[in-house]
């Protein structure tokens, strides 16, 4: 039960260090809250965190093994939500969903992860006559895919999850991750606070990345 | 294998619904050819002669017109992220976008081609040669171009760009399609050039997938 843990790591956007000798430690079943200015490297720190980004120095252990070991496994248990809404307007709620399920592997029954965002009414409703709202909550509706599958990934790394989410809407994605933390698993979450925070405070960690680049726990 | 087929229905549904872009090309290719003999005369006698290059050069200029759009909707709308994710892999993406492109661009033209050789006043012997030269060149047309939409990925101005990166690749395939089919015209054996533009198109089949990954993992990073 050792989670992810990262060694000094450090990362370096064109010839700029974002962050540098950084170690963190999260543990199964927590949520580490992630702030820190603008430019601080939150989202360039999730995406190393996902293996989109190499990092210039360091490295990331999960469950005491390098994830640069098996770059396959790890993208495996990654469930990663940045800050475009990857859908395409033509497709409807169910096409762009199933698409991703099914390309992931999931369970292509996807009808209660729309039910778990409360967008099932849009099901066959093309995203194109979405709002922004609705669009990230079909975006967050992969993370409800993946917890209804059998082998969903277990580390979830969350870029600003609550972008233009509605209060009802926060409930619901505070209720998925503690659901998911409930299971053992890890989330990331980049934050500038607000009531998501609140909703998992008893199970989550803080850290502030600070834009010279080391952070500060707390 | 399953994830090839996947994200070929998912571009093939993609094209069918929001595309004008495919029916873009072939029209373009039907237009500009068209306008030739406007330029240079409508010489029945010259018009087979010069028939094959210029419905080689237009399928060239015609097949670049969507590969611009190839991977970049879905490097702005982040799925390019989710995909390079996703247990399928780049090398795959590859393929499934470039069969995706043939399909939606490459038979198109396939299926215009011999309407225009009707207007070049092409001998029914170079039809053939023409069909086959062409379904052997388009795919590479494809698979070449999806190397330069990969490179060209948030660049700037990335279609002029992407011009200047594919055309001289397209030239060996040009030679040879359109060598194809004045051979055919002329009554020379055509079985050398066809047979170089098979080798043409295996060894795109393996390598440019391969080379459009790579130039897509330095898009995500």
């Amino acid at each position: 039960m050792q989670g992810l843990i990262t060694h000094k790591l450090s990362c370096i956007r064109g010839e700029r260090a974002v962050f540098t000798g950084l170690d963190l430690e999260i543990k199964p079943g927590r949520a580490l809250l992630l702030s820190g200015a603008n430019g601080s490297g939150k989202s360039s720190l999730m995406r190393v965190l996902a293996g989109l980004l190499p990092s210039a120095a360091g490295h990331i252990e999960w469950e005491g093994a390098d994830i640069n070991a098996d770059p396959d496994a790890h993208r495996a248990r990654v469930a990663y939500i940045g800050h475009a809404d990857p859908l395409k307007p033509a497709m409807t709620a169910t096409e762009n969903l199933r698409f991703w399920a099914q390309l992931y592997g999931l369970d292509p029954a996807i009808e209660p992860a729309l039910y778990q965002f409360s967008i099932e009414h849009l099901a066959d409703v093309p995203a194109r006559y979405f709002s922004a709202g609705q669009k990230r909550r079909l975006n967050l509706a992969r993370l409800a895919a993946g917890q209804n599958s059998t082998a969903g990934p277990a580390l979830w790394l969350l870029d600003e999850p609550a972008t233009g989410l509605d209060p009802g809407a926060v409930s619901m994605l505070a209720n998925t991750i503690l659901a998911h933390l409930s299971n053992d698993g890890i989330a990331i979450i980049s934050t500038h606070g607000g009531r998501l925070d609140e909703l998992i405070a008893d199970r989550a960690d803080h850290f502030t990345l600070q834009t010279s680049g080391s952070g500060v726990a707390g | 294998m399953i994830g090839l087929i996947l994200l070929v229905k998912r571009e093939l549904g993609l094209a069918l619904r929001g595309g004008t872009d495919a029916v873009m090309a072939v029209v373009f290719f039907v237009l500009a050819a068209v306008l030739f003999p406007f330029g240079v005369g409508a010489d029945p006698a010259m018009l087979p002669r010069i028939g094959g290059g210029i419905i080689w050069v237009v399928a060239l200029l015609a097949a670049m017109l969507s590969l611009e759009r190839m991977f970049s909707s879905d490097h702005e709308d982040g799925s390019l992220d989710l995909l390079y994710l996703s247990p399928v892999g780049l090398g795959t993406l590859a393929l499934a976008k470039a069969l995706a492109h043939w399909l939606t661009t490459g038979v198109l033209l396939l299926i215009a081609a011999p309407i225009l050789a009707l207007l070049y006043n092409l001998p029914a012997s170079a039809f053939g040669a023409l069909i086959v030269s062409m379904l052997l060149g388009t795919p590479i047309l494809s698979l070449v171009g999806g190397i330069g939409a990969a490179l060209t990925l948030g660049a700037r101005r990335g279609g002029v760009l992407l011009a200047l990166l594919i055309l001289p690749l397209y030239i060996p395939v040009l030679i040879f399609g359109a060598g194809a089919i004045d051979g055919a015209v002329a009554g020379r054996p055509i079985g050398p050039q066809l047979m170089v533009l098979s080798g043409f198109l295996l060894a795109a089949l393996a390598l440019a997938p391969w080379a459009t990954a790579a130039a897509l993992r330095q898009a995500i990073e």
